[in-house]
């Protein structure tokens, strides 16, 4: 699963499987969890949508983590 | 749906992921929940309430909207927008070039095709020419021989450019972007600061003084969260690069904010709670400083005639400081009029 940082301007590859719990769900929150990112300074975007942070995820998604920080 | 201990400023955040007005799949989730369009119209009925509810702009206004290009501008510039034409009041935007490379001219380039699709007249108002050199450029010299850290270099210059700017322009009220996560992260740093006067001058309407130098400087997002600004940014389509301020490391404010980010995901509603608890004892701070203010005879710079607290202001410090051109008038970098798709451009560099 492919995982753009904006604010980093990187994109991470992560193993859909390795962090998946037994019934294959990993969520927006974990993800941001794993990542260690607040979840109140970014908005996260799958697959152009902008979703909840208990939105389960898939492996094929494409995630974009976009920074909500003002630039001043 | 939720819940809320009136003595506590917690929140219970909603459960539900669809709207709460329609039941589609939620875009948005606080204290309830809103798919796309209903978060448009909470987004939007919030910053038009908060206008009439503080009076920020009225019938007969010459409204000037402070913008960058960011996420928090393009938002405050559309809805203010949406609002002026809504009540016949006119409005423009007023940009300010700083001169910091790789991110202001970013978002100036997102402004101007921002106001060139809607039609906003744009004035951009730049440093080098208004002071002779780029915050870039001052930035080694103010830090390193006067231990002035750019944000307050470049607060001090901004703030005096936007306020001339507008004034030169004939406006009668200046909207800013600032929204409830700056006015959360400004009242605490006052107050750990104990700087509690200036706390007295902020507020969805700024200042303490009214004088005819001064435009009134207004608030429309002042209820309205950082996230929520981004997400309705981004589904609205507007074209914001993310730039974040190079300087933001060196700032008290970064520090302020990573910590209150931090408390409000362990208790949701913590950064509403500060702004709520900080417009309870406004009145107070204003009756206090505002008669504190009036007790002082009111005083102009004796170097450029503008209002200040001392025989010379901050300002022309400033200027001395770091070796600064000064003009009494500002100079108009460039204006782009954008009017009905025949936009003509002028310059007078």
């Amino acid at each position: 699963m492919e995982v753009f940082i904006e604010k980093e301007n990187k994109t991470v590859d992560l193993d859909f499987a390795e962090k998946a719990d037994d019934n294959g769900t990993y969520s927006v929150q974990e993800l941001l969890v794993d990542l260690k990112i607040n979840s109140e300074a970014v908005l996260v975007i799958v697959n152009n949508e902008a979703v909840l942070p208990d939105e389960n995820l898939s492996e094929t998604d494409i995630v974009k983590i976009l920074s909500v920080v003002s630039g001043g | 749906m939720e819940s809320k201990d009136n003595n506590s400023n917690v929140v219970t955040v909603s459960k539900a992921n669809t709207c709460i007005k329609c039941g589609a799949k939620a875009v948005y989730k606080n204290t309830q929940a809103y798919c796309k369009d209903h978060f448009f119209d909470y987004f939007e009925s919030k910053v038009f309430r908060t206008i009439k509810k503080y009076k920020l702009l009225q019938r007969g206004d010459h409204v000037c909207v402070a913008t960058s290009g960011g996420k928090d501008s393009l938002a405050v510039l559309y809805t203010t927008m949406m609002y002026c034409k809504k009540y016949g009041i006119d409005f423009f935007a007023l940009a300010i070039d700083e001169g910091i490379a790789d991110y202001r001219d970013h978002t100036l380039e997102d402004l101007k095709d921002f106001c060139k699709k809607f039609e906003v007249p744009l004035h951009v108002v730049s440093f080098k020419k208004n002071f002779g050199k780029t915050l870039d450029e001052v930035q080694e010299i103010a830090i390193k021989e006067h231990g002035k850290k750019p944000c307050t270099v470049c607060g001090i210059l901004r703030r005096s450019l936007l306020n001339k700017g507008s004034r030169d322009l004939k406006a009668t009220k200046l909207v800013t972007g600032h929204n409830l996560d700056d006015e959360a992260q400004t009242f605490l740093m006052n107050t750990l600061k104990g700087n509690m006067g200036h706390n007295a001058a902020m507020g969805p309407m700024s200042g303490l003084s009214t004088n005819d130098k001064f435009i009134p400087r207004v608030k429309p997002l002042y209820l309205i969260t950082e996230k929520e600004t981004r997400l309705y940014a981004f589904l609205k389509g507007f074209k914001v690069t993310f730039s974040e301020c190079p300087n933001i490391e060196l700032s008290f404010r970064k520090q302020t904010r990573d910590h209150l980010n931090e408390m409000e995901s362990d208790m949701p509603g913590v950064k509403y709670g500060i702004v709520r608890a900080f417009l309870d004892i406004l009145p107070d701070l204003k009756e206090k400083y505002t008669r504190a203010e009036n007790r002082k005879e009111f005083k102009f710079c004796e170097k450029c005639g503008e209002p200040s607290s001392g025989a010379i202001c901050n300002v022309c410090k400033m200027e001395d400081m770091l070796s600064l051109e000064t003009h009494k008038d500002v100079l108009i970098e460039s204006s782009y009029e954008n009017k009905n798709s025949d936009e003509k451009l002028k310059r007078d560099a």
